[in-house]
């Protein structure tokens, strides 16, 4: 039977690598990550976790074994955050370039210096042009359901490329929630054994990784971003699956909450995105047409949901943890670009909130919609980029 | 209806857990939780603080708790060093581990009520790295003093949690709170 825990959502992705039946774990601890790793490591070492632990120097390493693990065809997991992310660069270009399913939790940490171990994107979302599925949650069920997803996404013989799965330090990663766990014997039907179409394999040898020449290299470029743009199709299709099976759904690639008649939108991301539901309805009880869009998914990016979202808002305000520096925010560059080829824009402006885990609450949600409200009155925002909150 | 708890505690006195207790009690209940620590540089005696919310409807809002509808402080002395009542409701209520009676703290604006859970901890030798945890005995009073959470949830969470004469020591903390808070008001 289904079993509700109540967990932090660090020890829930522990538990979806066990569910998912990864097969090999290869991870280096950094906080705030570690608890998944470690929890992983208890449920291998007691023998509930029928898996291969690896243990490694340096999330480099993490990733390189990771990589051999899943060219021989085995499930594959690791989790990171923050510098273990950044250090790991050069061997994420070659796990999505050799097209392989690897998912990874990525626990969203500011980047030192100044150090500091709390929540920020700019970690995983400076990573977004090395070939990675990215999603982003927003509660402790979809870090668990997304988990999964990833699995069934990432091992499609259409997409074939890592996932990570972001949730923010501390306000996810250390938060107790209740999270329902469907039965194994359903996860399975749902997610059946891995089987790649090839592996390494020591008694049919094949080359992997060989000298790719100018003459075929951007073939093989174009089949990632095909990949990509399946991923766009995809990702929607499985999370309605699963809700089917388990009864959970995540709004596949943007969580849209009462858009369909609002003039605001809010662009959120992760659990800014839940607090901003709160925030949507004490508008409305105002009387502000308003709604929320969380991107969950920013790798590919769901530029023509957009674009549908924008056909009938006259503003859209987003909200970015994490800055692009010497640009603005990650979600609003992406917004803008998504938008620039369509004739009807709405207006457009970046709010740029919570860095380094300074709390976004509901009240800042409703301080930065009420601006905007503002601004869109008025026909004309009078700033790109705000910095919400700012001590000047 | 949303109930929003604030615990104030030191590094080692449980007050991570004593969150934990109140989101799987309330859970047994029938009703959304959350708990959640504020990460700063935690270390053994340095001030923490917990949190949890309890509601009749799904948990959306993420962000710390400012306006609690209730403050548990884990050790009075706290009391000098942080604002303890800082955002707290009107109607709020005031738990204080302490030897002293309500009317004895200085406190007056809130419902107040004290327990000597630090007491009770040695007598049942609930001690870790010499440290008496107060965790379980405090959510005993809360439960009393509010009746928002029952008595029994907890000690079915307690015994949940910790097996053996682990779980019945604990439980016993709880009950013994139960009996002997005091209430102010």
């Amino acid at each position: 039977m289904a079993q509700t825990v109540i967990d932090t959502a660090n020890h829930i992705a522990a538990y979806a690598a066990k569910a998912a039946r990864v097969q090999v774990i290869a991870a280096y601890p950094i906080t705030p990550q570690t608890s998944i790793v470690e929890r992983i490591a208890e449920l291998v070492e007691s023998g509930e976790f029928d898996a291969e632990y690896i243990r490694v120097e340096s999330e480099h390493s993490a990733m390189a074994a990771c990589i051999g693990a899943a060219a021989a065809g085995a499930r594959t997991f690791t989790a990171t955050a923050a510098h273990g992310l950044v250090l790991m660069h050069e061997p994420m270009h070659w796990a999505s370039g050799s097209r392989l399913p690897i998912v990874m939790p990525v626990a969203n940490r500011a980047l030192g210096p100044g150090w500091n171990i709390w929540a920020d994107s700019t970690d995983s979302m400076s990573q977004r042009d090395t070939g990675w599925i990215q999603f982003y949650c927003a509660d402790n069920q979809e870090v668990f359901d997304t988990i999964i997803q990833a699995y069934k996404l990432c091992e499609n013989e259409r997409i074939l490329l890592p996932a990570m799965v972001c949730l923010e330090a501390f306000i996810l990663t250390h938060t107790y929630m209740p999270v329902k766990i469907p039965d194994q014997e359903k996860i399975d039907d749902f997610l059946p054994h891995y089987k790649p179409n090839w592996i390494l394999d020591v008694s049919n040898p094949l080359s992997h990784g060989n000298i790719l020449s100018p003459e075929w290299y951007m073939e093989f470029r174009y089949m990632m971003q095909e990949s990509m743009e399946n991923a766009k199709q995809l990702i929607p299709e499985i999370d309605k699956e699963y809700s089917k099976h388990f009864g959970f759904e995540h709004g596949g690639l943007v969580d849209k909450y009462k858009c369909d008649d609002a003039d605001l939108i809010l662009l959120t991301v992760g659990t800014i995105g839940s607090e901003a539901k709160v925030a949507v309805d004490n508008l409305r009880r105002e009387g502000l047409k308003i709604g929320s869009a969380r991107i969950r998914v920013f790798r590919p990016f769901p530029k023509e949901e957009i674009r549908k979202l924008a056909e009938n808002a006259q503003m859209f305000a987003v909200i970015d943890r994490g800055i692009s520096f010497g640009m603005e925010g990650f979600i609003a560059e992406e917004t803008k670009a998504s938008l620039c080829s369509q004739n009807d824009r709405p207006l457009i402006a970046g709010f740029i909130a919570g860095l380094g885990g300074r709390d976004v609450t509901f009240k800042t949600i409703e301080k930065i919609a009420k601006k905007s409200a503002e601004w869109m009155q008025r026909g004309r925002i009078e700033k790109e980029t705000v910095w919400v909150d700012l001590k000047e | 209806m949303l109930k929003e708890i604030r615990i104030h505690g030191r590094g080692g006195q449980g007050a991570v857990t004593a969150a934990q207790l109140f989101a799987h009690a309330a859970f047994l209940e029938g009703k959304w939780v959350q708990a959640f620590p504020y990460f700063g540089a935690e270390r053994r005696g340095a001030p923490v603080k917990a949190f949890a919310r309890i509601s009749d409807e799904p948990i959306l809002v993420h962000s710390q708790i400012y306006n609690p509808s209730h403050v548990i402080i884990l050790s009075p002395s706290l009391m000098q060093v942080v604002n303890v009542t800082e955002g707290l409701k009107k109607d709020g209520l005031v738990l204080i581990n302490t030897t002293k009676k309500p009317e004895e703290t200085d406190l007056t604006d809130w419902r107040i009520a004290t327990v000597d859970a630090t007491g009770i901890a040695i007598q049942l030798g609930l001690l870790v790295a010499g440290f008496p945890v107060v965790n379980t005995a405090i959510v005993g009073a809360f439960a009393k003093a509010t009746g928002e959470v029952k008595l029994e949830s907890f000690l079915e969470t307690i015994r949940q949690k910790w097996s053996g004469s682990a779980g019945e020591k604990n439980a016993k903390a709880a009950e013994i709170a139960y009996e002997r808070l005091v209430k102010g008001w």
